[in-house]
């Protein structure tokens, strides 16, 4: 008996550890910043410049810089990422074809965000180039362009096996109700698979977003690294993860580490109630799902 | 709509489908090819049985930054896979509101940018403890790899029947004798399955490595020094100037590469082999 009560504490002392990661990466990252947030308060979400010499510093341009990436990157990958999981869990879920895109699309999956980036640098980088230069505008071949297409052939494998696995979830009966009465497999995609997993493809949405937001290395080799508010999607910027990699290591004043630390802590605090808000979803899904 | 035109829209849409997911492989061969053809030329015994060190007789090699990620690999997998395991465990065996609370924490935990990480480990462990080491490296990877961990674990204790649990208790076994001479031995391979993965998903990890293990030219496996590690070279290198030094990154990603694929291989044949059945 006092072997298992010792056991139960373990599994706890476990959970409670599991739990505590949390609590103490916020605790630390808000002590790392309570230098900044006194100097600038909330004005530093909406503060324009980015001037370490001058000790001035301000979230706007790399808060922007995430978004437009990240939604860039988001609606570049949804059409394929879509496509790829209703072709792999609805016209060809078996087969030598799709037994090839799966394995392919894993090693896709696989591969490290540093190589992305680096394929990047010097594959996509002169191709941008190119049509920046036919395009008549300033020819950096680097910005928020490059890094969303980098970004989005990065999601799509994720995305994409997210929502097979949610289409495998669809009953077959519906499936199969819709063809008996005469609809096209366009209408049975349509009318009857993604309605019924919705709710489960918009949180593997959100999850990506998430991801998308604060991917780093790919992003920090192919944005150009500008610290002014971006003016068009072709513009060299920064995003909060890639701000972070490239200036840390250089942080020399109190206030200046304390910025850049202020900067993870915001990075935190949005991927967190992005993570959370998927998974909440995701888990409502799959509690209807059992109960039906 | 009449029936012809619903048959054509649904044959448009196929196709439409259809390429849509073909061009997803056209990216992945691009980046395969160009890893391949600009890796090997840069591959042989030199590159990979010397170190990097920076001086002209015994330096362009490899070997430093593969050997250092091995060690950062098995520190993470040291910090991560037991207590990963236990807060497994604790997710499945306890009942009570907080075990939903730790599920959703852990979730999310898998969710958070490696560069947040990153800065977290420099400020609890490189800072206060004066200076870069492969511990605060292996740390901050297995932060990452934790979640995989508990949730590898968590989905094969699940699969246990808990007929098998009743047999061992109607010998006359206790709870903590069951757990780990019964069910932690079923699923035992599912854990090493979660672990594999954990690893190729930290194996590429630059991030969090940048302000924790640093980088270092020269052999180390003293895990209180800075250490390199591959994704460190190969972004070092390839944001250089030196047409020689991008010849090494693109050797550097052949090689990481490779290891991650072969780790995927070895998850996917042990994950085939092993499920856990009854």
């Amino acid at each position: 008996m006092r072997q298992d009560s010792l056991f139960n504490l373990a599994l706890y002392f476990g959970g409670f550890v599991a739990a505590m990661i949390m609590v103490i990466m916020f605790g630390i990252l808000f002590k790392g910043s309570v230098l900044s947030i006194k100097n600038f308060g909330i004005h530093f979400f909406f503060g324009e410049e980015w001037n370490p010499p001058m000790e001035k510093f301000g979230l706007l341009p790399f808060v922007v810089g995430t978004i437009l990436t990240s939604i860039l990157a988001l609606s570049l990958s949804l059409p394929f990422a879509i496509s790829l999981a209703v072709f792999l869990g609805i016209y060809c879920s078996r087969g030598i074809v799709s037994n090839i895109l799966r394995h392919l699309s894993d090693l896709l999956a696989g591969i490290p965000s540093v190589v992305y980036g680096f394929w990047g640098l010097f594959f996509l980088v002169p191709i941008v180039r190119n049509l920046e230069i036919k395009l008549g505008i300033m020819p950096f071949g680097v910005g928020i362009f490059t890094a969303s297409i980098t970004l989005a052939i990065m999601i799509i494998p994720y995305m994409s096996s997210m929502i097979v696995e949610l289409i495998k979830m669809v009953p077959r009966e519906l499936v199969e109700a819709g063809y008996s009465l005469g609809a096209t497999s366009f209408d049975v995609v349509r009318k009857i698979v993604f309605p019924y997993i919705k709710s489960g493809v918009i949180s593997g949405i959100i999850l990506a977003f998430g991801r998308a937001f604060g991917e780093t290395m790919a992003v920090t080799m192919v944005i150009g690294n500008v610290n002014s508010v971006p003016k068009s999607i072709f513009s060299p910027a920064n995003t909060m993860a890639s701000i972070i990699a490239n200036e840390f290591p250089e942080a020399s004043s109190g206030l200046y580490l304390s910025s850049i630390v202020y900067i993870g802590l915001w990075l935190f605090v949005i991927t967190f109630i992005v993570n959370l808000l998927g998974n909440l979803i995701i888990r409502k899904f799959r509690v209807g799902e059992n109960e039906s | 709509m009449n029936l012809r035109f619903r048959l054509l829209f649904d044959k448009a849409f196929k196709i439409a489908v259809a390429i849509l997911s073909i061009s997803v492989i056209v990216p992945l061969i691009l980046i395969l090819f160009h890893i391949v053809s600009k890796g090997v030329s840069s591959i042989n015994l030199h590159f990979l049985i010397r170190d990097q060190n920076l001086s002209e007789s015994g330096g362009s090699g490899i070997l430093n930054s593969i050997v250092g990620t091995f060690l950062l690999i098995t520190i993470a997998s040291v910090f991560s896979v037991p207590l990963g395991i236990i807060a497994g465990l604790f997710l499945v065996e306890v009942k009570s509101k907080f075990v939903e609370f730790v599920r959703i924490l852990v979730d999310v935990l898998h969710g958070i940018p490696s560069i947040v990480i990153g800065i977290v480990t420099y400020l609890l462990i490189v800072k206060p403890f004066g200076g870069f080491s492969a511990i605060s490296g292996g740390i901050a990877l297995g932060l990452m790899m934790f979640p995989l961990v508990v949730k590898s674990t968590e989905e094969s204790l699940r699969l246990v029947p808990y007929s098998l649990r009743e047999a061992s208790f109607a010998l006359g076994a206790n709870y903590v004798k069951t757990i780990f001479r019964v069910v932690l031995p079923t699923c035992i391979k599912g854990i090493i399955v979660g672990t594999l993965i954990g690893i190729s998903r930290i194996a590429g990890e630059t991030a969090p490595l940048l302000f924790t293990a640093f980088g270092n030219p020269y052999f180390n496996i003293n895990p209180f020094k800075p250490v390199n590690a591959l994704p460190l070279v190969i972004f070092n290198y390839a944001m250089s100037p030196y047409e020689e030094w991008h010849r090494i990154a693109w050797g550097a990603s052949l090689v990481l590469v490779g290891i991650i694929f072969l780790l995927n291989m070895t998850t996917k044949i042990a994950g085939k082999k092993w499920e856990v059945q009854f």
